[in-house]
């Protein structure tokens, strides 16, 4: 087992590379400092500013550079925020984006895989054709619908109605990000108590599993019918297996496998969290951070954030096959 | 129905009317109609038939596993087992018949087992749900049961997995899942259907011994011919879900009496006999569709012995007093044909 991961480890550690090249080209295709510095910079301004960010040197020393320092989590300072390095950044937006997106997919796989077993084991049936319908309706309603519809029922129309003391808040997830924090790695790190995440993370996780659910209930409900299908099932029956045992246990381990990969593939985006719900409840995690130091042309932010991510998406891979590995007995051999 | 074989002990199973309907997209089928038969304990019952003639719907209904949703067997059925009728059992009855009292093999040992459990887990499973054994003791079972089917090294085989196996092994674990809780009857549908030829020899051979061992039944599901001579004690044919002729293999080989059977008979390849330059003899024509079932007998369009009557009447399912039935208007009196049964002149 050690041997197989260890494996994965390396295989990937090119890919990689080819990840952190392929971002730090496409960031220089322009020269970052006329975009940032503006078109009023004269030359020896620019002149400085690249020497003391080191862009004038050959870019395969650039290259090493940031994967020298990345290897020490050390991604420079922010050209936007002055004496804020890209880490504290880095760090700062990840408990956001994590209270939110770690809720919703728990939520989110626990429900979506019991109504895709109950609706696969009573295919045909009038249950199976109600949750049929109510996932391809509730696929059909775009993301911005369900947030502007959830903002205003879930918080807005109430808050009207009874009051400040609704406990659902519209946005302003900032309030707390100076209330409540812990100390990590000598870094201030902010984590809400559990009514502060009530306020101001309970709408925009509910949103999104609601909106995750149609796809989810569908997919594992495909899953779920064709093990309902599989010889196994039968062979079970015919031991004198009850019907709870058989899809608990024979199916729900056969069907591991894709309820891994889809959970899996999520994982990246527990990190980066969902930009939209990010931008409209005003959540400062990863993606609402990256996407500001996008359009503030804040060059080592976008490089360390990418590499982050990057790294996170490899790993995440990494941990699926070992997952496949421990639920399949076929992939371990292989 | 069939006397034959052990006329004065009291039939195991006994299997009364037996009706089992399908809803399909174009109407109602009837996939097995009027199937009557007995098993007597110890003795092996072949039921052969070419595909879709209801062999695996007939073994399917005694254990009640056929798809609730789009299957039904008829009220006026009787599936009588140790005194309850099988047909009206409630699920959690049939549970603690299935697996324990009769058990099932089925054709495809390379899907049948579950492929993310140990082999061990997977024979103890059975045990857990019918006996009162600990742990240990199940382990323990389940290894002599790989030992009685023949499994090299069942300690350590016991923890593998089921691609670990090949696909004559697979069947050997089955049969040992079957027959874990030694129950009275093992229904085989077509167990050998999937093996090499010589795999498919130690199995029949394999599952001929045990029966002798436990004294278990055996209801053996095939289209093979050569199998049922070679293990079986008596014969239904049947053809388009209904049984056209029962008796002893002796008698289905030796005297068929449904035009039927003897064209199947012909149809098997014989060593020593064949004429060159000649086609093996084939039943010209298909299977009706059980949608489009005709007024008369079922086999009348295929039949070399086609009299008018045939087409439009159906016969009854005679019996004989020496314990044979046939459903044919104009039965083969005469014995025109005697292959001989067993040994080397049948494929196995």
């Amino acid at each position: 087992m050690w041997s197989f991961i260890l494996r994965r480890l390396l295989y990937n550690i090119p890919v990689y590379l080819g990840i952190i090249l392929l971002v730090m080209v496409l960031l220089r295709v322009r020269n970052p400092v006329y975009a940032y510095l503006g078109k009023n910079a004269d030359a020896k301004q620019i002149e400085e500013f690249e020497k003391s960010f080191g862009l004038k040197d050959p870019f395969i020393v650039q290259y090493g550079r940031f994967l020298w320092n990345g290897i020490q989590l050390d991604f420079g300072e922010s050209w936007k925020y002055k004496g804020t390095t890209v880490r504290e950044k880095l760090l700062g937006a990840i408990p956001p984006s994590l209270s939110i997106t770690v809720p919703a997919l728990v939520l989110t796989s626990l429900l979506s895989i019991t109504v895709g077993l109950l609706s696969a084991f009573n295919r045909g049936r009038l249950l199976d054709r109600l949750l049929v319908i109510a996932a391809v309706l509730g696929m059909s309603i775009s993301f911005l619908v369900y947030i502007i519809f959830g903002q205003f029922f879930g918080a807005a129309l109430p808050r009207n109605v009874f009051g400040e003391d609704w406990p659902l808040a519209i946005v302003g997830y900032g309030d707390w990000y100076r209330l409540s924090s812990v100390d990590i790695f000598g870094l201030t790190i902010p984590v809400p108590d559990a009514m502060t995440w009530v306020k101001f993370c309970l709408l925009p996780v509910l949103i999104s599993v609601v909106v995750a659910m149609g796809y989810d209930t569908r997919f594992y409900r495909a899953v779920m019918v064709e093990e309902c299908n599989r010889d196994y099932i039968i062979t079970a029956r015919a031991k004198g297996a009850t019907k709870s045992k058989i899809m608990f246990v024979h199916m729900l381990k056969n069907a591991m496998i894709p309820i891994i990969t889809r959970i899996m593939t999520t994982l990246p985006f527990l990190i980066t969290g969902s930009i939209l719900l990010e931008m409209y409840f005003n959540i400062p995690g990863m993606g609402r951070t990256l996407i500001t130091a996008i359009t503030d042309m804040d060059y080592p932010m976008i490089q360390g954030f990418t590499a982050v991510i990057a790294l996170l998406y490899i790993l995440s891979i990494i941990l699926t096959d070992v997952l496949y590995a421990l639920v399949d007995p076929r992939v371990r051999l292989s | 129905m069939i006397q034959a074989g052990q006329p004065h002990s009291e039939p195991i199973l006994s299997v009364r009317h037996l009706t089992t309907r399908f809803r399909t997209d174009l109407g109602l089928v009837t996939a097995v109609d009027d199937v009557s038969f007995d098993i007597h304990a110890g003795e092996t019952v072949g039921i052969v038939g070419e595909s879709g003639c209801g062999k695996t719907v007939t073994s399917k209904s005694i254990m009640r596993l056929l798809p609730e949703r789009v299957s039904r067997i008829d009220p006026a059925s009787k599936i009588m087992f140790r005194g309850m009728n099988l047909a009206t059992a409630s699920e959690s009855r049939m549970r603690s018949v299935r697996g324990d009292q009769i058990a099932m093999i089925f054709q495809e040992p390379m899907t049948s087992l579950n492929p993310v459990f140990r082999i061990g887990w997977q024979i103890e499973e059975a045990l857990k749900y019918h006996t009162d054994l600990n742990r240990a003791q199940r382990r323990q079972r389940s290894i002599e049961m790989l030992r009685l089917v023949e499994i090299p090294n069942p300690e350590r085989r016991i923890s593998e997995y089921p691609h670990q196996l090949s696909g004559g092994m697979r069947q050997r674990v089955m049969i040992a899942i079957a027959l874990c809780c030694e129950p009275d009857i093992l229904i085989a549908d077509e167990p050998t259907t999937a093996l090499d030829v010589t795999i498919q020899a130690q199995i029949l051979n394999l599952m001929e011994g045990l029966k002798r061992k436990l004294n278990t039944a055996i209801m053996l599901i095939t289209h093979n011919l050569g199998v049922v001579a070679q293990v079986c004690d008596r014969v239904l044919v049947m053809y388009a879900g209904r049984v056209i002729e029962s008796g002893t293999v002796h008698d289905i080989f030796h005297r068929p009496q449904h035009p039927y059977t003897q064209a199947l008979l012909e149809s098997i390849p014989k060593r020593g006999r064949r004429e060159h330059g000649k086609r093996l003899p084939t039943i010209p024509g298909i299977v009706p569709s059980l949608h489009h079932l005709p007024a008369g007998c079922r086999f009348a369009e295929r039949c070399r012995f086609r009299q008018d009557q045939c087409v439009d009447h159906e016969p009854e399912l005679l019996e004989t007093s020496d314990g044979r039935a046939y459903r044919c208007f104009f039965p083969i009196t005469q014995a025109p044909m005697a292959p001989t049964i067993g040994g080397s002149d049948v494929p196995a």
